[in-house]
Formats: structure tokens, C-alpha cells, sequence
């Protein structure tokens, strides 16, 4: 039983970490129709900076917090920057291979940078306490609550302010937004900015919570995969669907390596399989809506 | 100076030219109605006073500004409210957010009385309030689209097609709707529709567009009256 729950607690902090991604992932697609699959490398090169802040003396909250903010200017000016003048050709594949593109290039500039050869390997601080609280475990804790908050601070934003009803606006309809008065051009950048800034959180946690907190350049990668499964569980255009989609895919994963001995070392077929599975029976995914408009 | 004046106004969708010079004129507070045929350019005219064409060259002059290569936010927020046809609802949003979506562009102050007083003039919409937009019926939908343009206090209204696809006794309370907000707002429109008989009935000034210009301008009873309008439009 305590086997049981501690491989429970163990899919719950992978989930959250698929859950914040997806949730980048989703606000991404939800704003601009498009799947970033730079979202993971973004996450990378934001917790680069992390480590960096950290290296210079700051407490790794306060690092957090700064990388968050930067990341936050820099999603918005890839959007204005990289995304929009291919956006305008009008092919959504063309923005597709930028976010390739962009893709291998952060990763490369973020090895460049910060993770080189004959260097130390960066090793992020926890930010958690890793004793147990209440008998779970601190990191499970600390992270169901970073997600918590961050889930708070989202729906706050986007249910209870003016902006945030402007972005659903023109994730709802673009040209009907432009007609009330909303620059779509900036509510892209909002929507950039939102993913990349919860990239960063996504990004730092990910890291902290490595063996000693030591990552490379691969850190994101897998958890992108995950994300990706996770936001397409959930319904790709549901913050909600992310979140609860993050957290199956997390738990399933962890049971499977745990209890299906038959999948040893392909234990990615099991959360793969459910899903598969889900989205046979509900396209749209547990959480998606399935657009009916009458006309 | 009248509220809205088009001088050869040109502009068309890419390569593809639609409009071949539109001159027409809307003055304060009265209603002109755009009639003609399918594809002679009746939602482009209005697309390109919203500035939504990749081109328009000419003058649209709005209250004495020449609007023309302005954003379509921007037009909007000089006070121009274009209710599009299929109504451009926002589907997946509740009518209560559409409606506020409609006022997000003015100041904070009065949003909440404007919220109240269309409410009581639409009490479908009240009923609706948490309701998705998209699940409404086409006529409330449309009543919705008017009521969130009216949000936003605009000076001019542009309607495209407030018929389409709807009931004839709908289509019917949605003119007398439009009728009641021009007598008693003062509201300038713009209207594009194919019912002429309807739309000639609250209009003050009417034109007839044709392959991207307009043959005929003149006064409702000119139009109404006019032998080509009445056989090509009003059926008789």
C-alpha cells in the first residue's frame, strides 16, 4: 500500500509538471490556433536563466520569479518577432517549421550559453523542502500547490479581468474581436508571454526536481511528449482538460512502470494506449468542446 | 458634412478586385440601405469601411476623418459597429460576456447601466444570460449581434444581411428592432440587405449596387418607387 502511494505521489509531481506545460501548450493554441512545439525548449532556456540568477547569489524563489518576468517579454517578442511575419503568409504549416525551428535553435542557444562542454553541469536548487509535511512529500506538495497557484492566477485572469475577457474574445473569433476594438496583434503576445512566463515555472520546477537538480539540455524534451499527450487527453482547447489531462498521464505513467512488469522499459505504451483509447470515444478529448453553432 | 461618405472607394479580396469606385453618402441619424444582387459587392463596401480588405484606396471619410488604411480596431473604436453577416458571434462565450465584449473597448462607466438597459430591451438575451452564445437560435443570435454592437455606443451601425437565415416574422421583429433603435438613439445605419421590401421601409436613403458600383442612389420612396429597383428587388 505505501509502495501504492508513494508511486501515486510520484505521478502526481510528474503529472503537475505535464499539467503546467499542457497548460502553455493550450494557451498557445487556444489564442493562435497553433501548436508550439518550441514550448518545452522555451521552458529549457527560462530555467537556464533560473540557474544563472541563482549562480549570481539570488534565492531561487526570487531567481524564479525574475526568470518568469523575462520570460514573460521574450514569449511576447517571439510572437511579434518570429510568429506573427510567418503568420501573415498565411500558411499555419510555415509557423509550424518556425516552431521547429525554433525548437533546435533555443536548444542549441541555451547549450551555448549556459550548459557547455567542460563546464560544470548547472544544478538547481530545490525549491521545496524535502522532508515530509502532513506524510507527503514536500516536492509532491510544494508542486501540487505551485500548480494550484498558477491555475488560480489564470483563471483569475482570464475569468475576472477586462484582458483576459479581450483574449477569450479573440480566441473565440478574431475578426468579430477587431470589431469590437481589440488588437488581436496584442492579445497574441499576451497569450505568448502567459505560456512562455508558466514555461519558466514549468521549466525551474522540472530541473529542481532532478536528482540534485542537475539537468542538460534533453530536460524538457520528454515532458513536452507528455504535455502533448496530456493537452490532447484533455481537449486541446481546455485549461482544465490540461490540467486533469497532465495529471492522468503523470499517474498512469508512474503506475505502469510500477505494476506492468510485461511493459518494462516501454512503459509509455500503457498512457499512450488510455489515450488512444479516450479520444476514440471523444475526439475533442475529455474537456473539449465540440463546437455546435447554429446558424 | 454627413456622418459617412465614400468616395471612389476601390478595394477587393488579394489579386481579386471587387468594388470599382463606391461613391454613397449616410447622413446623421437616418438609415440607408445597400440593395443588390448576390456578389456585387454589398459586404465588401462594408468590409472596407471596417478597413477588413488586404486594399482600399479612396476616401472613406467617417464625421470629416478619412478612415481609410485605418486598423479595424481602430475604426471601431472611432465609433463604427459593423454586426457581420452570420453575426459574428462569439460562440463559445456566454451572452452575458458577448455582450460586455461589446462595451471593452469605451470606458468602464456605464457598461453595467448600458449591460441593464439592453437586457430589458432584449429580454430573450436576460433569460440567456449564462447560456453559450452558439447554442442560441439564429434570431436570438442576431439580437444578440445588435445588442453588442449597441454596447459600444457606436455612431454608426453597419449591417450586413440581418436576415439571413431567418424566419420571416423574425426577420420582420428584427427590422422593427432596428426601426425603434434608429427613431429612438438617433442611431445612424448602414444596412445591407437582401429583403428590400423590409429594409426600404425603415430607410431614409437607399442605393443599388452592381458588380462593384452603385447605378442607382436616392431617397426610400425614389427606390421604392423606381421600375428597375421594383422588379429586380421588391418582386412586382
Amino acid at each position: 500500500m505505501d509502495l501504492f502511494l508513494d508511486q501515486l505521489a510520484n505521478g502526481v509531481s510528474s503529472g503537475v509538471i505535464y499539467a503546467s506545460v499542457a497548460l502553455s501548450l493550450v494557451i498557445i493554441y487556444r489564442t493562435t490556433g497553433l501548436l508550439n512545439f518550441a514550448q518545452g525548449e522555451m521552458a529549457l532556456f527560462s530555467a537556464c536563466v533560473t540557474w544563472w540568477l541563482t549562480e549570481r547569489g539570488l534565492g531561487v524563489w526570487f531567481a524564479l520569479l525574475i526568470s518568469t518576468a523575462l520570460s514573460f517579454v521574450a514569449g511576447a517578442l517571439i510572437e511579434r518577432l518570429l510568429i506573427r511575419p510567418v503568420m501573415r503568409t498565411g500558411n499555419q504549416l510555415n509557423v509550424v517549421i518556425v516552431t521547429l525551428g525554433m525548437f533546435l535553435g533555443i536548444n542549441a542557444l541555451a547549450a551555448l550559453l549556459f550548459i557547455k562542454p567542460g563546464l560544470e553541469t548547472p544544478k538547481m536548487p530545490g525549491l521545496f523542502p524535502t522532508d515530509e509535511i502532513l506524510g507527503i512529500e514536500g516536492k509532491t506538495l510544494g508542486l501540487a500547490l505551485l500548480l494550484a497557484l498558477q491555475c488560480l492566477v489564470l483563471w483569475a485572469l482570464l475569468q475576472r479581468t477586462k484582458v483576459g475577457l479581450a483574449l477569450r474574445g479573440v480566441a473565440s473569433n478574431p475578426d468579430s474581436a477587431a470589431l469590437v476594438g481589440i488588437h488581436p496583434g496584442r492579445m497574441l503576445m499576451l497569450g505568448w508571454g502567459l505560456a512562455a512566463a508558466l514555461g519558466a515555472i514549468a521549466g525551474t520546477a522540472t530541473a529542481s526536481t532532478a536528482a540534485n537538480g542537475a539537468f542538460d539540455t534533453s530536460l524538457m524534451q520528454q515532458v513536452l511528449v507528455y504535455a502533448f499527450a496530456a493537452a490532447a487527453l484533455g481537449g486541446f482547447d481546455s485549461l482544465l482538460g490540461a490540467v486533469v489531462g497532465g495529471l492522468i498521464v503523470g499517474i498512469a505513467n508512474s503506475l505502469t512502470i510500477q505494476y506492468v512488469d510485461a511493459l518494462a522499459g516501454i512503459e509509455l505504451v500503457l498512457p499512450f494506449g488510455l489515450i488512444l483509447a479516450v479520444l476514440l470515444v471523444r475526439p475533442n478529448g475529455l474537456f473539449g468542446r465540440t463546437i455546435v453553432e447554429r446558424v | 458634412m454627413s456622418l459617412l461618405e465614400l468616395r471612389g472607394v476601390t478595394g477587393g479580396y488579394g489579386p481579386v478586385s471587387v468594388l470599382r469606385g463606391i461613391d454613397l453618402v449616410v447622413e446623421e441619424g437616418e438609415v440607408a440601405v445597400i440593395l443588390g444582387a448576390n456578389g456585387a459587392g454589398k459586404t465588401t463596401t462594408l468590409r472596407a469601411i471596417c478597413g477588413m480588405l488586404d486594399d482600399t484606396a479612396g476616401e472613406v471619410l467617417f464625421d470629416g476623418r478619412d478612415l481609410c488604411g485605418a486598423s479595424t480596431p481602430e475604426i471601431a473604436r472611432a465609433g463604427i459597429a459593423h454586426v457581420p453577416q452570420g453575426r459574428g458571434t462569439f460562440g463559445d462565450l456566454t451572452v452575458d460576456e458577448n455582450l460586455r465584449l461589446g462595451a471593452i473597448s469605451r470606458p468602464d462607466p456605464g457598461t453595467e447601466a448600458d449591460l441593464a438597459r439592453w437586457y430589458e430591451a432584449f429580454p430573450r438575451l436576460a433569460e440567456r444570460k449564462d447560456q453559450a452564445a452558439g447554442s442560441m437560435s439564429g434570431g436570438e443570435q442576431q439580437m444578440l449581434a445588435i445588442a453588442r454592437a449597441m454596447m459600444g455606443r457606436p455612431r454608426l451601425l453597419l449591417l450586413d444581411e440581418p436576415s439571413l437565415g431567418l424566419a420571416p416574422l423574425i426577420t420582420r421583429d428584427v427590422f422593427e428592432r432596428l426601426g425603434e433603435i434608429n427613431r429612438e438613439e438617433g442611431l445612424t445605419m448602414l444596412v445591407v440587405e437582401q429583403n428590400a421590401g423590409l429594409a426600404l421601409e425603415i430607410a431614409a436613403r437607399g442605393y443599388v449596387l452592381e458588380t462593384g458600383q452603385i447605378v442607382i442612389g436616392g431617397t426610400a420612396e425614389e427606390l421604392a418607387l423606381d421600375d428597375d429597383v421594383r422588379k429586380a428587388y421588391l418582386g412586382f
